[in-house]
């Protein structure tokens, strides 16, 4: 994981010293809401419903356990003991208030954490794929070149007053586990022909009112030359984006109305003046920041320890977890442990102080101290060696991270919803909590197979409803909340929008729908391993709309 | 539950409260008739009318040293004399979420944490 350096450190202590005087002053009366509200959204300061909201960066996913037990500390010390995962790999507290804010992030620095950018009309957390750096199936590590963009776009004059939020994913592996289509700019790592190392531009996604998948405008970008094309992007889209209407102000619409050709050419335009400037990446600017990544010592093991085998006999708890929340890692004899903070009944993403204090022990005891947040709200631990699974298995489950059932039903994307966010129309986590319960057998769980429901309160789509298999988007009709269906949605290299399957139905039925879809499910897959998604997209919709509204 | 955050222009169709949040820790305030704000709906300044609303909002307004993001709000009525949230909103922002939250384990850490601060 990157470390930080001197510069890095300086920033983000210079950073808390100034927003401490843009409290006092805004406490004062010196500084106005108005004119204080932009300079706390710079530092991720949202006001929400109860309370303010912090909303801490959590770079391409990656913290060290150090990392983990400060914000354990933060949630106890001015929050209410407990953070938010969200889906964009950050941590959210619900409950902060504005006169100690200032102290939370001077804590939060002292570990390298800040909240800078994780609001406003800047470059938002660019984030990655949880498994980057094991993954068996990665080119190289996404999280050198994530990093190497958020350097260069942190504070960076020209991009800090954008037409709106930009939101950029790195991705590596064929397997698409970055959502990388619905981001307002996704590179996808890859060699060509020749062996060289560079990225697939894709640019334009987005959820939202307006939902549009990414599009391809450059096949194959030399990784010499990905901050200057970068650059070339931003400075389009701030030229040309929008900022006479909010509601058309993403990039994905700049690219819609021009077509993707179009949008092409202006970018390498722009890029044609600047490719062989001060912006090229060449081996020196590379590995100085590839330098102050640490990777582990991993030991020269074997795969599938003779003990292993003979735990997940002895243990059936243990064999579903390894079946379950086990994936093979490109070291031989280790392994990457996804950890479910979807328990039944819970609030999907929520951490206590006390779980993370607990998984920082275990990170530092199994994973080198390193510890991921994946987009999809739980944590993984990526250095594990295979001897020490039965271990670390009864470590989880102690404080209940290891329930078996990622990415499965009850491993639910979801907002916040109505229960915390200004913005929402309706709530979001009830209507996941109902279903977790519905779902709670595991056996049933597993016949399902992999299944991902998403849950959004509002249009704005944090829960990435449009790219759920099951996607379901809150809203309001006559102030009661009903809940919009739709099916067959995918967000990884096959990315898809879902179908609306019908009229939204009540708060009081969505859990039955989705039973309903299940039920539909099974009876009408062509046999036990083909998967929801992939029976969806064989039937269409039809015969789950049939089965939902036969009754309603 | 559309975010009213956005009203431009006052609709008054029932009685209305103008609520905001406390600009220090964000609480769920509701403004007094006589000035000033309160966290419980009882003692909440009540109009029944657009121009007894815009003179609230215009004074909630003009606090901006106590009070962020003022807007107009509807309330319920009840036979007795008691006022309650005009919609889900304003319930969840009187009475909190509407899940359980881990409160056991933070009210036990603070207590932990004060006693800590304390030896």
């Amino acid at each position: 994981m990157y470390v930080y350096d001197a510069f890095d450190r300086t920033l983000v202590t210079e950073r808390v010293a100034e927003f401490r005087d843009q409290v006092a002053r805004r406490l004062s009366g010196e500084l106005t809401e108005e004119e204080f509200k932009p300079l706390r959204l710079l530092n991720g300061v949202y006001l929400q419903l109860h309370a303010y909201m912090l909303r801490t960066a959590i770079p391409y996913g990656t913290l060290s356990s150090e990392q983990l037990r400060m914000l354990a500390q933060v949630a106890r010390k001015y929050d209410r003991g407990y953070g938010h995962f969200t889906t964009r790999q950050n941590i959210q507290y619900h409950w902060i208030k504005l006169a100690e804010l200032p102290d939370a992030m001077a804590d939060l620095a002292s570990v390298g954490m800040h909240g800078m950018q994780t609001s406003g009309n800047v470059v938002r957390n660019i984030t990655t794929d949880q498994w980057a750096g094991v993954a068996p199936d990665e080119i190289e590590d996404p999280r050198l070149w994530a990093e190497i963009i958020r350097q260069h776009v942190t504070l960076h004059p020209e991009f800090s007053f954008m037409p709106r939020k930009f939101k950029i994913a790195v991705g590596a592996a064929a397997h698409d586990r970055a959502a990388l289509r619905i981001h307002d700019l996704g590179l996808r790592l890859h060699r060509d022909d020749a062996g060289e190392l560079g990225f697939e531009v894709m640019v334009g996604g987005g959820l939202g009112r307006t939902p549009f998948l990414a599009q391809t405008i450059k096949p194959f970008l030399h990784k010499r030359d990905v901050l200057s094309y970068v650059e070339a992007i931003l400075r389009t889209y701030n030229q040309f984006g929008r900022r006479d209407n909010i509601y058309k102000a993403r990039i994905k619409i700049l690219v819609h109305e021009l077509g993707p050709e179009a949008f092409a050419k202006e970018v390498d335009a722009e890029w044609q003046s600047i490719k062989d400037g001060a912006l090229v990446l060449d081996d020196a600017v590379i590995g100085d920041i590839a330098g102050r990544f640490q990777y582990p010592v991993y030991e020269k093991l074997t795969d599938s320890p003779p003990q292993l085998a003979a735990a997940r006999r002895a243990d059936r708890g243990f064999d579903a977890w390894m079946t379950n929340s086990v994936a093979n890692h490109k070291v031989p004899g280790y392994a990457i442990v996804t950890l479910s903070l979807k328990p039944e009944g819970g609030t999907p993403g929520d951490a206590t102080a006390a779980q993370m204090d607990a998984i920082a022990e275990v990170a530092d005891r199994y994973s080198f101290g390193e510890i991921r947040v994946g987009h999809e709200q739980n944590l993984v631990l990526p250095h594990v060696a295979q001897r020490d699974l039965p271990a670390l298995w009864r470590a989880l489950d102690a404080v209940g991270v290891a329930l078996p059932n990622v990415n499965f039903i009850s491993d639910i994307i979801s907002c916040p919803g109505l229960d915390y966010c200004s913005l929402a129309n309706a709530r979001s986590i009830p209507i996941a909590q109902e279903i977790t319960r519905r779902f709670q057998n595991l056996d049933l769980q597993r016949d399902l197979g992999r299944l991902h429901v998403n849950i959004s309160g509002c249009i704005n789509a944090c829960g990435h409803h449009h790219v759920g298999h099951i996607g379901i988007l809150g809203v309001e009709k006559n102030g009661e909340e009903f809940y919009q269906i739709t099916l067959g949605g995918k967000a990884d290299e096959n990315a898809v929008l879902g179908t609306l399957i019908g009229p939204a139905v009540p708060y009081v039925q969505v859990a039955d729908v989705v039973e309903d879809i299940a039920a539909a499910y099974l009876e009408l897959r062509a046999r036990p391993d083909e998967l929801f998604i992939d029976t969806v997209k064989r039937t269409g919709i039809e015969p789950f709309r049939e089965r939902v509204y036969a009754a309603r | 539950m559309t975010s009213p955050l956005e009203q431009k222009k006052i609709k008054v169709t029932g009685p209305v409260v103008v609520t905001a949040n406390r600009t220090g820790d964000g609480a769920v305030i509701y403004r007094l008739a006589d000035g000033g704000w309160t966290t419980t709906l009882d003692g909440a300044a009540i109009a029944t009318n657009a121009a007894l609303a815009h003179e609230l909002m215009t004074a909630a307004l003009a606090d901006d040293l106590g009070a962020v993001g003022a807007y107009v709000a509807p309330v319920k009525l009840l036979p007795g004399g008691q006022v309650r949230p005009g919609n889900l909103r304003e319930l969840i922002r009187l009475g909190g979420p509407t899940i359980e939250l881990p409160v056991a384990i933070a009210t036990a850490a603070r207590v932990l944490e004060s006693e800590h601060a304390r030896t």
